[in-house]
């Protein structure tokens, strides 16, 4: 089973893909849901607090915004530990998106820099695109071993 | 008095970190912050609506939240506009919003660029100003002084006390901010001495600058008041420009007030207080550094040419050293000075005026409005007539003496 990143970080249909096909997402609820359960943070909505920012100025520099630099914090847990990626350009919103262009871009850009397996789709449009897109993903996560066919269709 | 609902228009606010620092300072100005509920199709369709186009899909959600108010569908009080600071997607798509608003809902507006440093005391003054003007409209509506009032307003660089009668100035203090309370006791005695008023005489007492929640308190205020809504009122009231469009241009000790003002009520406005060299204090420096007064570089930059010395930076400590190098060069000293009032009102114009709506008359006032030189510089950047009214430099505590007498008849 391999660690597989998604992104946009938050796609609930990716999430259920990679859990499907018996890899492990790594998705940012994930990361939040840790935050919003640590007892002594106060910080609503997300528990992020102006210490974040900070911490993610170990990929960008003071210059780029704050929440840019916020986004990064929480997904930087999920940068270090990923074996291989899906990545979904194009997405509408409803699929999922962490809201800030720039970090998406910078993300895609270390996700690629990691050199490891990464799978780069356009988010489909018509029902057969949509078809071949599952039918990508699958290829794609059972090609990397240790995983399982998936549980149901 | 009934909670005033700010809709939040924002990017980037939660991940920063400093969401609870907005709502934190609402609610210590009796606000409560909403967001506009917007479905995943409007948010889908606000960009061809806005006819703006924007990558970042929490840019387009703020598009769409603006038109929910604009339309009604989002009923508030105000609006609070917030992106993050350097981001120039965000700056752009900020400020749209913020005309869009306020030109089709007339609701008052404020915008605020944070980082991660950005705390609920810095959005303090902001958040009270459109309160205020959300919620006491009819204060603020106030034309005339009546009564025997007083108004102090405790700057970061200078206090100022003034006490007022029947529409006119008695007399005034004006002293060096050093203790918040000694400065202000020492302002208002100069004031009633001045007057030839017995401090029990006063019927009702305004104060207002960064003191003023210690000075509410210790001088039993009736009214206090943050600058913006307060500054706006003198300038309108102190040009006779009450009726109608201005812009109010502060340019104080410590930071920087550029209001849109209708009727005397601010409409759109920015406060900054980023960097010391668009302040006063920067030419307190060039002063010294010339060795003249303060009061004599304004006369001495309308003798001098400002392109005739090279600036490098606007900073306070690289702008000095442009202004040394120049004069190690042999500059005249009224070039220097003219250079340097012209590098403060350009920060200001490239800085603050861009997000505000310059409407004439322009108004400048506070202590450095009188260095003539700022707004002759002011002059020739906006192409404008630029109003220096009398006693400029007693805006703060005009408005608040001016806003305090309605308190009398209440």
């Amino acid at each position: 089973m391999a660690n597989i990143f998604i992104y946009p970080s938050n796609s609930l249909i990716l999430y259920d893909l990679v859990e499907r096909f018996g890899h492990k997402p790594l998705a940012v609820m994930q990361e939040i849901r840790k935050r919003v359960t640590t007892v002594g943070i106060d910080s609503p909505p997300l528990n992020i607090t102006p210490e974040d920012p900070k911490i993610g100025l170990k990929y960008a520099a003071v210059e780029v915004p704050a929440g840019v630099r916020g986004r990064m914090s929480l997904l930087d847990p999920l940068l270090e530990a990923a074996e291989a990626a899906i990545l979904v350009e194009d997405a509408p919103i409803g699929f999922g998106c962490m809201g800030c262009q720039r970090t998406s871009e910078l993300v895609g850009f270390l996700i690629r820099a990691k050199r490891i397996p990464i799978l780069e789709l356009n988010y489909p449009t018509s029902d057969d695109a949509a078809e071949n897109f599952v039918y990508q993903i699958s290829e794609f996560l059972n090609g990397l071993g240790d995983g399982k066919e998936a549980k149901n269709e | 008095m009934n909670e005033i609902e700010v809709a939040q228009i924002s990017c980037g606010s939660e991940y920063t970190g400093i969401q609870g620092e907005i709502e934190s300072a609402a609610e210590r100005v009796g606000a409560k912050i909403i967001f506009p509920d917007i479905d995943l199709e409007e948010v889908e369709a606000a960009e061809a609506k806005f006819g703006l186009k924007v990558t970042s899909p929490d840019l387009k959600l703020m598009l769409a939240r603006a038109i929910s108010i604009v339309e009604g569908r989002t009923t508030a009080d105000a609006v609070f506009i917030g992106t993050c600071f350097r981001c120039a997607e965000g700056a752009l798509v900020r400020n749209e919003i913020r005309r869009y608003i306020h030109d089709k809902s007339g609701l008052p507006v404020i915008s605020y660029s944070y980082t991660e440093r950005t705390t609920a005391d810095t959005l303090l003054t902001r958040m009270e100003a459109l309160s205020t003007i959300a919620k006491r409209r009819s204060l603020l509506a106030r034309e005339k002084q009546s009564g025997l009032t007083a108004g102090i307003d405790s700057g970061s660089t200078t206090t100022k006390a003034v006490i007022m009668q029947d529409n006119e100035i008695l007399g005034f203090g004006w002293v060096s901010s050093t203790d918040v309370l000694e400065s202000a006791e020492e302002a208002y005695s100069i004031a009633l001495k001045e007057s030839g008023i017995e401090r029990d005489a006063v019927q009702a007492i305004g104060v207002t600058g960064y003191g003023r929640f210690i000075l509410g308190k210790s001088f039993n205020a009736d009214l206090v008041q943050e600058e913006i809504t307060v500054n706006s009122k003198g300038a309108v009231y102190l040009a006779d420009r009450q009726k109608g469009a201005a812009t109010v241009i502060d340019i104080g000790g410590m930071d920087n007030k550029a209001i849109s003002v209708q009727d005397g009520i601010p409409g759109i406005f920015t406060m900054g207080g980023i960097c010391a060299g668009a302040s006063g204090r920067f030419l307190e420096m060039t002063a010294k550094r010339l060795g003249v007064d303060i009061t004599e570089l304004g006369k001495l930059a309308l003798a001098g040419m400002a392109s005739e010395i090279s600036m490098n930076s606007y900073c306070i400590v690289f702008g000095i050293q442009s202004l040394v190098n120049s004069l190690s060069k042999g500059a005249r000293h009224a070039d220097i000075a003219a250079a340097a009032c012209y590098s403060v009102a350009e920060q200001v114009f490239e800085q603050q005026l861009q997000e505000i709506e310059v409407r004439e008359p322009v108004i400048m006032v506070g202590g450095t409005a009188l260095i003539e030189g700022l707004p002759q510089a002011m002059r020739e950047l906006l192409q404008v007539e630029v109003i220096v009214p009398p006693y400029a430099q007693l805006i703060g505590a005009v408005g608040s003496a001016l806003l305090s007498s309605g308190f009398i008849e209440e």
